[in-house]
């Protein structure tokens, strides 16, 4: 052995060895995801946007001025991007500091507990990035792009992501057992994926109920995605929805550096 | 003793969590080379001691200096300098022997060739080469516990801390780890170690302390110990009858203490045969006797009782 001693390394060289951590670990699992992350979304887009799109257009003709497709691709985009936020912080999260508990092994080592959750989120946001580049290349071979700023479909992916991800490692962190993540995905994933907005516009809701939609996180990143394949939308209404992302994605950090440390450490 | 040659120093140690005390201030001081054990009942604090040890788990109050340093302020530092085999082993199930050390030795910050040749060495040296791209899923406990082992030396620790290394493991693994230990410690690493067995407790610890509910009960060399809390020799004796408490009074004058089990009487003497001699005189028949020399688990039982502790 030649004689390299460890050292321990500034804050930024740490959070990368645990992103690097992750990205090996999806590389040796990523089977498994493939499934939920690209054919299921795939799917959709080929059943609803051709096969429900053409019912829409010979009744109804455009939704919101959109062909059905133009409507539905990018908020299949956002509610992937909740999906990969969601997968990532959960059930792997749990494992991590419970069964398996692999975070407790990384802290032996000179990583600390935020080097931990900064590499795990920042390995969320790789993955979303990456999935969005794909998505918005293949949304753009299905011709559901009519805007340059459709480029920014990848990021908008990505800040949706991280809207998930962040609250939710710091919840799954305080929990004992997997029974309230069961619950969790039966009673607050799964509706807001099928009512966001994703597949017929919020005025398809009666006036009260909206402000209820408008609730949810998927909410605004479906709007926001949908805005980017387009091209229109009020800076406005836009600033709001990337603020309700970023203040989700800013606390979820916040909290989870709490959450994440009493659990590491007591 | 000069202050670079206590590896840990300790004074005053308390750990709490909410109402309940699981560390009573305790003073620890491990020197630089020594092996160094916690014994103690489940539940005595001593994986709590560890965490502390292992710059994770902060002191709720006293002072602790780890390698010199204080771990409130440098933990990472001190982590980078100290190998750790936790109670449980940690890994990453669905990858692959090789990837699990690779990933730890990026963890510290080596160089990738670096990683990629102590992984050879450490594969080697912990007998794991040929399962080196096998799954740790497929491995068998023993294998486990020797991975874990092989990834604490990755940064080349000057202080290794193990939690009951041993625990579930067959004799064969046990020896061969016990083997490694002894290595390392011919090496210059030094080694805190816990254990529920008193026989690996005798064969690895120069020094140790025996903790109970949260503090310190006694502390010293094996021998010092069995010498300070027990006989030289003791005296088992079976008798055909079941009920043996009757028996206690007509024994009590051949042995400095005697314990009355469900199965045997236990004599503590200082000269085993001297007394089964004394016995036979006596007219006292056991249907079998065994004279043995004292062990650190007489001490063990003596300091922390037999019952049993949940």
């Amino acid at each position: 052995m030649s004689d390299v001693t460890a050292h321990p390394s500034a804050g930024w060289a740490r959070w990368q060895r645990s992103w690097w951590y992750h990205a090996v670990l999806y590389a040796r699992t990523w089977r498994g995801s493939v499934i939920s992350t690209a054919v299921f979304p795939l799917l959709f887009l080929a059943a609803m946007g051709v096969g429900v799109g053409h019912l829409v257009s010979q009744h109804a003709g455009r939704v919101q001025g959109l062909s059905y497709l133009d409507f539905i691709a990018p908020g299949l985009l956002a509610t992937t991007a909740m999906q990969i936020g969601e997968g990532e912080s959960t059930w792997s999260v749990l494992g991590a500091v419970k069964w398996q508990r692999t975070y407790h092994a990384a802290i032996s080592t000179p990583l600390e507990p935020e080097d931990v959750l900064l590499g795990k989120l920042s390995w969320v946001g790789t993955r979303a990035l990456a999935t969005g580049v794909i998505y918005t290349v293949i949304i753009g071979l299905f011709g559901a792009l009519h805007s340059w700023w459709a480029l920014s479909l990848p990021l908008v992916a990505t800040l949706i992501a991280l809207a998930f991800a962040a609250p939710l490692v710091a919840w799954t962190c305080t929990l004992e057992n997997e029974g309230a993540l069961i619950t969790f995905y039966r009673f607050a994933i799964v509706p807001m994926f099928l009512f966001s907005a994703t597949f017929y516009p919020v005025s398809a809701y009666p006036g009260y109920l909206r402000p209820l939609v408008q609730l949810a996180p998927l909410y605004h990143g479906v709007a926001l995605a949908r805005a980017g394949a387009d091209g229109h939308g009020s800076l406005g209404a836009l600033s709001a929805h990337v603020a309700v992302l970023g203040v989700m994605a800013v606390a979820g950090l916040l909290w989870g550096r709490h959450t994440l440390r009493r659990r590491l450490v007591n | 003793m000069s202050v670079e040659d206590l590896v840990v120093e300790a004074r005053g140690l308390v750990k709490r969590f909410g109402a309940f005390e699981a560390v009573h201030g305790i003073d620890v001081e491990v020197r630089r080379g020594e092996s160094f054990g916690f014994l103690g009942p489940n539940g005595a604090g001593k994986t709590s001691t560890m965490r502390m040890i292992s710059a994770v788990s902060t002191p709720s109050q006293g002072t602790l200096r780890i390698l010199g340093l204080d771990p409130a302020t440098h933990g990472p530092t001190i982590r980078a300098r100290l190998g750790v085999v936790p109670q449980e082993d940690t890994l990453e199930l669905e990858l692959s022997v090789r990837v699990n050390l690779e990933i730890y030795g990026r963890y510290f910050d080596l160089p990738w060739s670096e990683v990629k040749e102590r992984t050879r060495e450490l594969l080697e040296f912990v007998q794991l080469s040929e399962r080196a791209n096998s799954k740790v899923d497929d491995l068998s406990g023993g294998m486990k516990r020797r991975l874990t082992i092989a990834r604490a030396l990755i940064n080349r620790p000057e202080l290794l801390i193990l939690d009951e290394p041993t625990t579930g493991l067959d004799p064969q693994a046990r020896h061969l780890l016990w083997d490694r230990l002894y290595r390392l410690k011919r090496e210059g690493v030094t080694l805190i170690i816990t254990t529920h067995y008193m026989d690996e407790a005798e064969q690895l610890c120069d020094r140790l302390v025996v903790m109970d509910q949260g503090s310190i009960v006694a502390q010293g060399a094996p021998s010092e110990l069995i010498e300070q809390h027990s006989t030289r020799e003791v005296v088992e004796l079976r008798f055909a009858q079941d009920e043996h408490e009757p028996l206690r009074a007509s024994l009590e004058g051949f042995a400095s203490r005697v314990e009355v089990l469900p199965d045997r009487i236990l004599l503590y003497v200082n000269d085993g045969d001297e007394v089964v001699g004394q016995l036979g005189r006596a007219g006292v028949n056991p249907a079998s006797t065994l004279v043995r020399r004292s062990s650190l688990e007489d001490v063990f039982l003596r300091l922390t009782g037999r019952t049993l502790v949940e």
